[in-house]
């Protein structure tokens, strides 16, 4: 620490060109941040996605529906514990940014198959009684402003009822639901899927997918492979996977995010690696004849080396810690699109050892010159 | 019967400049006693500043032998020697050479931080190295807030500040005038005689040298006098 103010010094030698490239580092961290927030944020649904639960859908896509005759069939094959189904909706509430996910369910099967999600018995019958009640999590209640009791109207992308034009719908709340590990799941809402059925002009009798529980997660993959076998050669053949699986696929319907993301961080970080290398090495070869002071003072080789590097690391670290900042700071702008509020600790983390390691680059070239400066050399500007 | 504290025996120093090695100083013998107060003269080009170089531990000989304080300081290694100089030698050149973002007491304070001493004591002696010279009230002026001999008396204070045994001064008055240069000489000469300090100094100056306790020449590489006190 007694070098901090040497070291702090050098750093500030030209007060221009520092803060310039500290605005780089910064600009490049913030970005970082950012990204890597949302493409863990996006991520975050895989890495929930539980391990004794199957996905199964319509081989042919996602969007094509499944006959709720196969629930029966899917129930007795071995190893399987529960079946629940749902359908994607395609809701929005008043506004096209106002998405919530809405799915038509049968409720009872539907918390079996996925205890994490919790809701009151007295307001799960209340849905089961009413025609159109729908149970909406608790962030959907708090962003919209809703409470129990309310008529929701709900425009569906996908469909219609009444006639082909009608495509809004109106739920009754009749309560809430929570996922307690993961508030950010609840900006949804379920209704019954009978009600669904009854209403919508077309795909009467089917579903958009199965969620199968199984008894032994180590039985999972056989468990899937024999309900595939059981569907096989059909006019719906279904495609099995686990949740996690299924997460991913989902995922890349909208692009290969993780790609993406670790393209444009890759893309920035090569040209930060050249702007801060070379604004590294410009100000060592400045101050030549001030490293062979140090050394004729009794600096060593490796000692200069270290100031050096310290530098580098000073500089890329205090960069890289206002820029994970800003990230940090913008990070709950961002959760009406992906749900997440925080700037996940995992990204700060990896932020962070990617500026020591672009310190360690940067700093390495200039640092193995000022190592190897002949201090007599030096001195005779040589 | 004074004691040497440096002592060079058959001393030469060669260096390769592309193709072509060029012999700076030839076989040469020279002995400096505690206390003494040297001024190496002589014409350009005569091997002045690598002789000193060579006895502050700067540089290596080709051939020779050089003892300071009875230590062989041509036998030490790289990190060896800068752990030496650190400890044994203060240095002031011609332009200063004082690191230009830093304070005049942060410069002073630069020796010290290689080593055990606490910040208070580092602080402390800063501060009785910058009364030495002089310049304590300038200790907060960074070197271009000071002029020309201010910034040589902070680098005299940084060259004593860690308490070496041997000063070694390389042109120290050459970019000075006249009455600065009588000044920063008074100083070095307060340092011999009041500190006890051993000061070798180079100079073109006869009347910069004529503040040494001895006189050495020197010209194409070897001493071409007897010792002469001034």
């Amino acid at each position: 620490m007694k070098h901090f103010p040497l070291i702090w010094a050098s750093l500030w030698r030209k007060r221009t060109r520092t803060i310039l490239t500290l605005l780089s580092i910064v600009i490049a961290f913030l970005l970082f941040g950012l990204l890597q927030g949302v493409n863990a944020a996006f991520s975050r649904g895989v890495e929930m996605a539980n391990v004794d639960r199957l996905v199964v859908i319509n081989r042919i896509a996602l969007t094509e529906q499944l006959p709720s005759a196969f629930m029966t069939q899917i129930e007795s094959v071995p190893g399987v514990k529960g079946v629940a189904y749902a359908t994607w909706f395609g809701a929005y509430y008043q506004e096209q940014k106002n998405f919530i996910f809405a799915a038509p369910v049968d409720i009872d099967r539907y918390l079996q198959v996925v205890p994490e999600v919790t809701a009151a018995p007295d307001q799960v019958e209340a849905m089961k009684r009413t025609r159109t009640g729908a149970l909406v999590g608790l962030e959907a209640m708090q962003k919209f402003g809703w409470k129990v009791g309310d008529k929701i109207p709900l425009h569906s992308t996908i469909w219609p009822h009444g006639t082909i034009n009608d495509l809004d719908w109106t739920f009754d709340i009749v309560g809430t639901y929570d996922f307690p590990s993961d508030r950010s799941q609840t900006m949804g809402m379920f209704f019954n899927h009978d009600y669904f059925d009854e209403a919508r002009l077309y795909g009467k009798g089917t579903v958009g997918w199965y969620l199968v529980r199984v008894k032994d997660p180590t039985q999972a993959a056989e468990v899937a492979k024999n309900i595939d076998a059981l569907f096989a050669n059909s006019s719906n053949e279904t495609k099995t996977q686990s949740e996690k699986e299924f997460s991913q696929s989902f995922l890349k319907q909208f692009g290969d995010i993780n790609f993406i993301v670790n393209a444009i961080i890759g893309a920035v970080f090569f040209t930060l690696l050249f702007l801060t290398g070379n604004t590294m090495m410009q100000s060592v070869r400045e101050r030549i004849p001030e490293l062979a002071i140090l050394k004729t003072l009794g600096y060593t080789d490796r000692g200069v080396l270290t100031l050096v590097l310290a530098e580098s690391l000073l500089l890329c670290v205090l960069a890289a810690v206002i820029g994970l900042g800003l990230a940090w700071l913008a990070f709950p702008a961002l959760k009406p699109f992906i749900g997440v509020a925080t700037l996940p600790t995992s990204v700060i983390i990896t932020g962070l050892a990617a500026a020591a390691l672009l310190a360690a680059i940067v700093g390495l070239p200039p640092g193995l010159r000022a190592q190897r400066l002949q201090i007599v050399d030096a001195l005779a500007g040589r | 019967m004074s004691e040497a504290i440096v002592s060079l025996r058959g001393v030469s120093k060669a260096y390769v400049r592309g193709k072509q090695s060029v012999e700076v100083l030839q076989s040469l013998d020279l002995d400096i006693d505690r206390g003494d107060f040297v001024a190496l003269m002589g014409p350009s080009g005569s091997g002045k500043t690598t002789l000193l170089n060579l006895i502050g531990g700067l540089d290596q000989p080709s051939a020779g032998s050089i003892s300071v304080s009875g230590q062989r300081i041509d036998q030490l290694g790289r990190g060896a020697l800068a752990k030496w100089r650190a400890a044994n030698v203060g240095f002031v050149f011609q332009f200063y050479n004082l690191l230009p973002m830093l304070s005049a007491e942060r410069n002073v304070e630069l020796p010290l931080l290689l080593t055990r001493l606490s910040k208070a004591e580092r602080h402390k002696r800063v501060a009785i190295a910058l009364q030495v010279v002089g310049l304590d009230d300038r200790a907060r002026h960074k070197p271009g807030e000071l002029s020309g001999g201010q910034q040589q008396r902070v680098a005299i204070a940084r060259a004593i500040v860690a308490d070496p045994t041997l000063l070694i001064c390389d042109e120290p008055t050459g970019d000075l005038d006249r009455k600065t240069a009588d000044e920063v000489l008074r100083l070095l000469q307060t340092l011999n005689r009041d500190h006890g300090k051993t000061i070798v100094m180079v100079t073109h100056d006869p009347k910069a040298a004529e503040y040494a306790t001895h006189q050495r020449h020197l010209d194409k590489g070897a001493l071409v006098d007897e010792p002469t006190s001034a």
